[in-house]
């Protein structure tokens, strides 16, 4: 029975949780109510069995235990506001058990907790606290941020929902877009964060980028657009390449060195399929579009056998929708690979001196590669070292180091 | 509940208009406003003489003292004000971004902090 409850605990907890906010109109509340609800069924159930729907019981009783400590605060202290629950009349009993209902309960908890009037630190923070559960401390662990902190940094973002009025609800046709555009802007923030951890705790980071895909999967499924399609296929396709990425040293492995048997094909077809189903809608934007990049890559089977002419077509084409310079460097990366070193050394010269790149690593690891493959090692050594001078991640540092050590003894 | 939205904008963009542009945009901006009361948003809400007509008020010690000038030097000067009735801040932002300036500078939407005598101890808790 026990194992039968965590299960449920946790499959529906955040459901619950996310319905109890909408019929208690407060996160602390809420909180409190889905404890007691879990406590109560942990005293019940083993007597009764498990109700035949385990979901709307919890809702029930989560709610009708705040109704109760609502109502015993009240006697005790007067000025307590007499909150929305005792006074609304607008929610049926039938709304608890209603899917179509529950379902947007979920929705309307990720675009509350995305709303783009909280703080991009605090999005994701409540993301994670609220949507997908996690503790206090696991995120402030992953953040590398004091518990404290971040446990202010939810009060404060829950008193903005409150006292500037953020609604609980998914946004209108015409905010939409803007809107999920945030909310994918969050998941990915929480993707990366994960994926690129290579300092403090790895294992509590790389559990962010689990967690990342389980969101984008809850949202795909209650909100199955191109673009959360595009982004849910570009973290599966990236991280299908998690173990091949670092060595048995802990040190980086580029793309082209890396041991593609260790791929994780399952994971890739996914990835793909979803890529392809994605473009077809022709609705696509970034997220889509740089999954189909991840494909390519992923189903070549190495890097000299990689479509790039492709891939350029694809950066030229993101490009159009995020005309960033590091989408630049990147396309000038794979038209090295397409056109030979020296053509790419042009277009990566023509971007470190726009200025915008001139503190960004990767643009001098990249010129510096490039003037390696083409004999100008003074050059590359050059390069190399003013890489380094702004590279902050150590694995990343140590992987430089050894590229200038290896020119040296050329 | 009520928002107030300040309406910010670079005055030289605005000095830089011909006299038609200008008077469209203040065309533009009382439609707005008759759409906002027809629709029961609007509350109250003016345009403001440009930035060199502000003064600021201080007292210290019971002391007070002007000086020329707004409050705090930015590259947007506040132009304009909107108080709006609203259902929630979605609501709030959505009217906000059919004030025509919005277009130009920016609208930064606040909600209204209602006083109450019987609150006490508030650290920040308007003195006045």
């Amino acid at each position: 029975m026990h194992e039968k409850l965590s299960d449920i605990y946790q499959t529906e907890s955040r459901r619950v949780f996310a319905t109890l906010v909408r019929l208690l109109g407060d996160f602390d509340l809420a909180e409190e109510a889905l404890q007691d609800a879990f406590a109560a069924a942990l005293a019940q159930w083993p007597k009764d069995g498990i109700p035949a729907n385990p979901r709307a019981w919890l809702v029930s009783a989560g709610r009708f235990k705040a109704i109760d400590q609502i109502r015993r605060r009240m006697r005790f202290d007067s000025t307590v506001e007499s909150i929305a629950v005792l006074s609304e009349g607008h929610h049926t009993p039938d709304s608890i058990d209603d899917d179509a209902l529950i379902v947007d309960d979920q929705l309307r908890l990720i675009f509350t907790c995305c709303h783009p009037s909280l703080s991009r630190e605090a999005r994701v923070a409540l993301t994670l606290r609220e949507v997908c559960g996690l503790a206090t401390e696991e995120i402030a662990r992953a953040y590398l941020v004091p518990p404290s902190t971040l446990a202010q940094r939810i009060v404060r973002a829950k008193a903005k929902i409150r006292d500037a009025r953020i609604p609980y609800e998914v946004p209108g046709k015409d905010q939409l877009p803007e809107r999920l555009d945030v909310v994918l802007q969050v998941i990915y923030l929480v993707f990366n964060e994960g994926y690129s951890a290579f300092q403090g705790e790895q294992l509590v980071r790389h559990e962010l980028a689990t967690e990342a895909i389980r969101l984008t999967r809850l949202l795909f499924g209650l909100m199955p657009t191109a673009e959360v399609e595009g982004l849910l296929a570009l973290m599966l396709l990236h991280d299908a390449r998690k173990s091949a990425r670092i060595n048995a040293q802990g040190e980086l492995v580029r793309l082209e060195d890396q041991d593609r048997h260790l791929w994780n094909q399952h994971q890739i077809k996914e990835g793909v399929a979803l890529v392809l189903h994605a473009l077809a809608s022709r609705e696509f934007g970034i997220y889509t579009l740089q999954a189909a990049i991840a494909a390519v890559h992923s189903e070549s089977p190495s890097a000299e056998d990689t479509d790039w002419d492709q891939i350029v077509g694809l950066y030229d084409a993101l490009l159009i929708r995020m005309p960033t310079p590091v989408v630049e460097l990147n396309r000038a990366v794979a038209v090295a690979m397409r056109d030979g070193p020296e053509a790419g050394l042009q277009l990566v010269n023509a971007i470190l001196n726009q200025g915008e790149l001139a503190e960004y690593h990767l643009a001098h690891a990249a010129k510096a590669d490039l003037c390696q493959r083409l004999g100008r090692t003074s050059d590359a050594r050059s390069a190399y070292q003013t890489a380094i001078d702004y590279v902050t991640q150590g694995p990343e540092r140590r992987f430089l180091e050894r590229q200038i050590a290896a020119l040296s003894t050329d | 509940m009520k928002y107030l939205a300040l309406v910010y904008y670079d005055e030289s963009i605005m000095n830089a208009m011909t006299k038609a542009e200008w008077d469209a945009l203040n065309r533009e901006c009382m439609a707005c406003v008759e759409r906002l009361t027809v629709n029961g948003h609007f509350i109250a809400g003016q345009a403001l003489q440009p930035v060199e007509t502000a003064t600021t008020v201080r007292v210290r010690n019971n002391r007070a003292s002007s000086t020329d000038g707004p409050f705090a030097e930015t590259k947007e000067q506040l132009a304009g004000f909107y108080m709006l009735e609203a259902r929630d801040l979605n609501q709030a932002i959505q009217l906000a971004e059919h004030i025509p300036p919005a277009r130009y500078g920016s609208v930064e939407v606040r909600p209204v902090r209602e006083l109450d005598p019987e609150v006490h101890g508030y650290p920040d808790a308007a003195s006045g």
